[in-house]
């Protein structure tokens, strides 16, 4: 059985088309989905598939150089491995600006918990169902989400919230 | 006359420590902050952990002090000048790092290594994994109180320095691979260097194993401590040694070859319980394995002698610096590489087996010079994120083996 | 140490030693300095190499690593300091007491770096007073070496009896023992370093 057809077993037709060829260059099969047939393929995945552990999940913005965006802007990526049968699986979800929301992995696979944690603080990608959503990396705090494209690499005040903590202790200003 | 009495052995699980709910004393709970500035946490990993008496209560990771932006940077850096970038991932091992992103770029552009090139590789990724291992024994035998063991690590990592210095030139964060090979050959003298330690090292092994494999403290400390199942494992996402150490026979040297690698002679070790001690004793056999691995590729680079190291491909690989001075075409293919290097449109996730788990890039490229998404899957930080799972229940002095053998290196966790 | 003169007394056993203070307390300082290791990231590493057999950093006589503030006074910033972690170093810093150094290892925690991003300090001496800067990524450990051979140097012509014996810090209960000033250093003004702020 190829990994295609393991997929087609566990989901209904058409919430799902292969990647155009050419777009995955590893020869990991690529699945664009949607958002419906990817919340159920989550939770299937691993004990109908044999798609065992979560290797990752991130996001791209596909905000372009001039501030513009052809589509949706975030596609979210999640990769499973199967132990079992050795292959590997890509599901690309396409979300909106204005409502990025994606549903969450951490029912099935436990590990999921960080990388969407991370997804969330520098995409600020919504994961609907995770029960401990918040900031990995970046303070609690931090206003940002520092990988969307128009998030500038030099930061927008990095050091305001040293700043304020410094002055509510009454440091020298520095 | 005194009398012999046998105990049943009994793996001490999280259900045996028993809290007495009726003691007066009982009842307050402690919050402990643990790090991130703290010799046993490897780094600056924070945990916060809710103490009754000696047990954990809860504990909750917090990482992302070393968040330095590197995903950030490779968007506005471009492809090549990410390289640097990869070597302070995970510092304990420059090279394989570089080996990982590499490769990603080597699947998206289309291009082979050539043969010697890919012998080089696989000579420093099992350097890299000697050196990172070797870290990984040192710091946590420094932790479990064997202080010894940090100077005998030290001292072999020290002799890899001068080995990786002959041949790069720098004593970590080396940078020497390229897209298409390496960026200098291996000359006779260091690989005689090499052979002359790697050879020597086995011997090193077993000094090592004979101050800790058999001793009651390093066993006490370590043995059905953070016992993790082969389940547990793959619900975290955790690869390399410590899913080894669980039992599963999963190595992407062998699963999905690289370099080269289903042509070596090698075994994967794998544990049984998947608790510290075996965690340690599959590190240790790796050792063993790699030092056997880097005989052979040193057999094979001194029959392909003089073979080709970085392919020829003006679209990808710098030209020598001699002809760029003489040569107009080549100081035109110089200046399009450094400045103005595209990939073709498309995903690519390439990984290795790194000395934490799987190492991954996932790149995606939009056919500009610089990545649309640049992603490091971080073995670490799944490492990173299992610690409460075996923590929680167990005494806290358990901590400190749990930290040292899950194996996790802070540059790579927060990026 | 240069300024320590032997004399001789009258008496056979009983010898002295005439030196200036400053010369005495100096000699002291520069020849066991414990060093606060604050082993951020990749430089972490070389400097446990520096520590380690090789190199070994106790012929200096400051092996004795602590990574408990208040026993250490030589602080060595080693690797990328971020903004998440700048409030723990400045109060490691805070809590070590007087007198203290600290030492800036590698390009990161000198200037940035190669991190010219959102999340990382420009170089440690916009929140830390910096004593010396060592360059590299990461600095081999003879280097770091040469830095502290040149602190001790820096410490040699510092004058703390001038402390010690201002008015302000004499003892007035007649026990004649001098008290040391408390560890001020969270309010002390002109602690802040260069100016710093939105580089």
């Amino acid at each position: 059985m190829s990994t295609l057809e393991r997929i087609a077993a566990l989901l209904p037709a058409g919430g799902y088309v292969e990647a155009p060829a050419g777009k995955a260059k590893d020869g990991i099969l690529t699945l664009e989905i949607e958002a419906e047939a990817l919340a159920l393929a989550l939770t299937r995945l691993a004990p109908e598939a044999g798609f065992e552990t979560v290797t990752l999940i991130t996001a791209i913005d596909h905000m372009d150089a001039d501030g513009l965006v052809r589509g949706k802007r975030f596609e979210v990526c999640y990769q499973f491995l199967s132990l079992a049968h050795g292959d590997r699986v890509r599901l690309l979800l396409s979300v909106d600006e204005d409502d990025p929301k994606a549903p969450t992995a951490t029912k099935a696979f436990a590990g999921a918990a960080f990388m969407e944690r991370e997804c969330f603080d520098m995409f600020g990608i919504v994961f609907e169902g995770h029960d401990n959503l918040r900031r990995l990396l970046m303070p609690e705090a931090f206003e940002h989400h520092p990988l969307r494209k128009d998030f500038p690499h030099r930061g927008i005040e990095p050091d305001k919230l040293y700043n304020q903590w410094n002055r509510e202790r009454g440091g020298a200003p520095s | 006359m005194s009398e012999t009495k046998t105990f049943d052995y009994v793996p001490a699980g999280p259900a045996d420590i028993k809290v007495d709910r009726d003691d007066p004393l009982h009842g307050e709970l402690l919050k402990l902050n643990m790090g991130p500035q703290h010799p046993a946490t490897h780094g600056v990993l924070r945990l916060q952990l809710v103490l009754d008496g000696e047990s954990i209560v809860s504990c909750d990771p917090v990482v992302g002090y070393l968040h330095r932006g590197k995903e950030k940077s490779a968007e506005s850096l471009g492809w090549r000048k990410f390289f640097p970038h990869t070597d302070r991932l995970d510092y304990v091992q420059p090279l394989l790092n570089n080996i990982a992103y590499a490769r990603g770029l080597e699947s998206l552009a289309g291009i082979e290594v050539p043969q010697r090139a890919q012998e080089v590789r696989v000579l420093l990724m099992e350097l890299s994994r000697i050196m990172a291992h070797l870290i990984y024994l040192g710091t946590t035998a420094i932790d479990l109180g064997a202080i010894a063991l940090f100077f005998m690590t030290f001292t072999e990592r020290e002799k890899t320095y001068e080995l990786l210095d002959a041949y790069t030139g720098h004593r970590m964060n080396n940078t020497y691979i390229r897209m298409g090979g390496v960026y200098a050959d291996l000359d006779e003298d260091t690989a005689r260097a090499i052979r002359t330690w790697v050879e020597a090292f086995p011997a090193k092994i077993d000094e090592f194993e004979a101050m800790l494999t058999g001793n009651a403290i390093w066993y006490g400390r370590n043995k059905d401590v953070g016992v993790l199942s082969r389940a547990d494992c793959l619900d975290l996402g955790l690869t390399g040694p410590n899913l080894r150490g669980s039992g599963e026979e999963w190595d992407l040297r062998k699963t999905e070859p690289y370099s080269g690698y289903e042509t070596y002679d090698f075994d994967v070790p794998v544990g049984t319980v998947g608790d510290c001690y075996d965690r340690y004793l599959v590190r240790i056999e790796e050792m063993r394995q790699s030092a056997k691995i880097c005989l052979q590729a040193l057999d094979r680079l001194e029959k392909s002698k003089g073979a080709e190291f970085l392919l020829e491909d003006r679209r990808y690989v710098l030209p020598p610096k001699s002809s760029v001075h003489s040569s107009m075409e080549e100081l035109i293919h110089q200046f399009k590489i450094v400045t103005d290097m595209r990939l073709p449109r498309g995903t690519a996730y390439s990984c290795v087996e790194s000395s934490k788990g799987e190492l991954g890039f996932m790149l995606a490229s939009d056919g500009t010079a610089r990545p649309l998404r640049c992603h490091v899957r971080a073995p670490g930080l799944l490492n990173v994120q299992a610690i409460p799972r075996v923590a929680e229940g167990r005494l806290f002095s358990d901590m400190v083996a749990i930290i040292g053998s899950l194996d996790f290196v802070m540059g790579e966790v927060d990026r | 140490m240069g300024s320590l003169i032997e004399s001789q007394t009258g008496s056979e056993d009983a010898g002295f030693l005439a030196t200036r203070m400053d010369s005495i307390v100096n000699w002291g300082r520069k020849n066991s300095l414990w060093p606060m290791p604050l082993g951020l990231s990749c430089c972490g590493i070389e400097l446990m190499a520096m520590i380690g057999p090789k190199f070994d950093l106790a012929r200096f006589g400051a092996e004795a690593a602590r990574f408990s503030p208040r026993q250490c006074d030589l602080m060595i910033v080693a690797g990328t300091l971020t903004w998440k972690m700048a409030e723990a170093a400045r109060t490691i810093y805070d809590q070590m007491p007087d007198p203290k150094w600290v030492l800036s290892m590698g390009v990161c925690a000198s200037s940035g770096g190669m991190y010219d991003s959102y999340s990382v300090v420009q170089g440690v001496d916009m929140i830390l007073p910096v004593d010396i800067y060592v360059p590299g990524c990461p600095p081999r450990p003879d280097a770091v070496i040469d830095a502290i051979m040149k602190l001790q140097k820096k410490i040699e012509r510092e004058s703390p009896s001038r402390e010690l014996f201002s008015p302000s810090e004499r003892d007035e209960s007649g026990t004649g023992l001098f008290q040391m000033a408390p560890n001020q250093a969270v309010p002390r003004a002109g602690d802040g370093g260069q100016e710093g702020g939105a580089r």
